[in-house]
């Protein structure tokens, strides 16, 4: 059942880093509910193209849910008014005729913003470098079978593998931790025999770094698991305080 | 060591630490003021003890030093949290993701430690420092000691200001439930002790102590304001 809807949006302006950044409005007319929500995007930035205005500025990739570049803060919610999905998997169906959608960047010390809708998330890469790789012994390629590792085990460090670092979790923390992040990609290592070397190395040097791009503090809120496009548990949180606590009695 | 306290997880350990002995704390000071149900004699003898008793007198500055961390490391991680979000959002939905107790959990703390001033100076400083009329001494099978209970129940039977008071410690009370009701299972989950399986119960677990705190510590104003 396909419908037109009119929509105003009130979009977040920024020129650059530097500058003060307001809302403007602008609206849309006849978008189709069975397009994306960054289909309707790329409709009002041709519209804004043919006035010969500046368009909005949006990260956006593979558009198909798995690379997390995607990122706006729509109506008060990360990703939009639908779970389990990034903003490319939002459809237009999930807002009414006549309705003011607000779409604003993520906001988070760590993730200052860099033009209009978009944020530089180098941060998450930072953290990674601090920690979120194995060792690799070079040579001939080992046996795929010579570990063993229990399925439910693998199974969770797959759940936890799955973070596509879009950032939501800390866009929708009230806190702007990014425990979340750095739990998933602490445990997807952490449940694997591979992640054992670095183990305690890994989980102090990636929550310092995360400490010192000024993210704020986990208060177990749990808001981040149910903003997560790829629905990654809190349970990963309290992994990553476990290697942590275990590593700082190792290192006392 | 000094890297662990500066750290996020460290800090929060802290804070969980110093929570879980305070939510023993409550479990040790309910019972014992539950004995003011039973009558004066009863609560008389209990609170004898309390006052005598070395090992209370021992964990007394323990306790005060255990609200004290609480307090300092969760207005420090409050600070830290309030400048991790330099400009806040024009439109920010919370209510289907969090518990409004979670998200409030230093506003909910710092209405807990008002009442808790005020709750000192109603009790522990008249009992310890300054002295009161109501506590003179009387006879409990031979034993002299403090009469505590004509202290409490004076309070809550005041003519003028008693229904005032009974009002003030059964807000105490609820805001008190609703800050445990976020405190037990975060404490474990900030230790580690969590999983999708044990998360459950330790809310379960939460939530029936804090209501048998907040339920307990209210029936005795009510209990003195319609009883009495």
């Amino acid at each position: 059942m396909s419908k037109n809807i009119n929509l105003t949006l009130k979009v977040w302006r920024q020129k650059d880093a530097t500058a003060k950044g307001a809302f403007e409005d602008y609206k849309v007319a006849d978008v189709s509910t069975d397009s994306s929500f960054l289909e309707m995007m790329d409709v009002l930035n041709e519209q804004l193209v043919n006035e010969g205005k500046e368009p909005v500025a949006f990260d956006h990739d593979c558009r198909e849910g798995i690379c997390g570049m995607c990122s706006m803060y729509i109506n008060g919610r990360a990703h939009g008014p639908d779970t389990l999905i990034p903003t490319c998997q939002l459809h237009m169906r999930k807002f009414g005729d006549g309705e003011t959608i607000t779409i604003e960047p993520w906001r988070a010390g760590g993730f200052p913003v860099i033009k209009d809708l978009m944020v530089d998330r180098s941060a998450f890469d930072k953290i990674l470098q601090a920690g979120g790789f194995i060792s690799i012994n070079t040579g001939g390629v080992p046996d795929a079978n010579a570990i063993p590792i229990p399925k439910v085990d693998a199974d969770e460090a797959m759940d936890a593998a799955s973070c596509i670092g879009c950032g939501a979790c800390v866009a929708t923390c009230k806190n702007s931790s990014a425990m979340l992040f750095v739990s998933a990609k602490v445990s997807q290592l952490a449940l694997l025999p591979q992640g054992k070397v670095e183990a305690s190395r890994r989980a102090i040097n990636m929550v310092a770094t995360m400490d010192r791009l000024g993210f704020g503090n986990c208060t177990n809120t749990g808001a981040c698991e149910v903003e997560c496009p790829k629905g990654i548990s809190i349970a990963h949180i309290a992994r990553l305080n476990r290697e942590f606590l275990v590593a700082s009695v190792k290192n006392l | 060591m000094s890297g662990f306290l500066k750290s996020s997880v460290g800090q929060k350990f802290l804070m969980s630490v110093t929570g879980l002995f305070l939510i023993v704390f409550l479990a040790v000071h309910l019972t014992a003021n539950l004995f003011l149900l039973f009558g004066d004699n009863a609560f008389n003898t209990v609170s004898h003890f309390m006052e005598t008793n070395p090992l209370i007198q021992i964990m007394q500055p323990v306790l005060a030093l255990g609200f004290i961390i609480h307090m300092i490391y969760a207005a420090i991680l409050t600070l830290q949290n309030m400048k991790a979000r330099p400009q806040s959002y024009n439109k920010f939905e919370q209510g289907h993701s969090s518990t409004w107790a979670s998200r409030n959990m230093f506003i909910l703390g710092a209405l807990v430690l008002i009442f808790l001033v005020i709750h000192i100076m109603n009790f522990f400083w008249k009992m310890k420092v300054s002295g009161s009329p109501l506590l003179a001494e009387v006879d409990v099978d031979g034993v002299m000691m403090h009469n505590s209970y004509a202290l409490v129940a004076g309070l809550f039977t005041n003519a003028d200001f008693g229904l005032v008071y009974s009002i003030f410690y059964v807000l105490g009370a609820i805001f008190l439930g609703l800050h445990l009701h976020h405190a037990f299972w975060s404490a474990l989950q900030t230790f580690g002790w969590s999983n999708n399986v044990w998360r459950k119960r330790l809310e379960v677990v939460g939530d029936v102590y804090a209501v048998i705190i907040a339920a307990g510590f209210s029936i005795i104003p009510l209990y003195f304001l319609i009883f009495m």
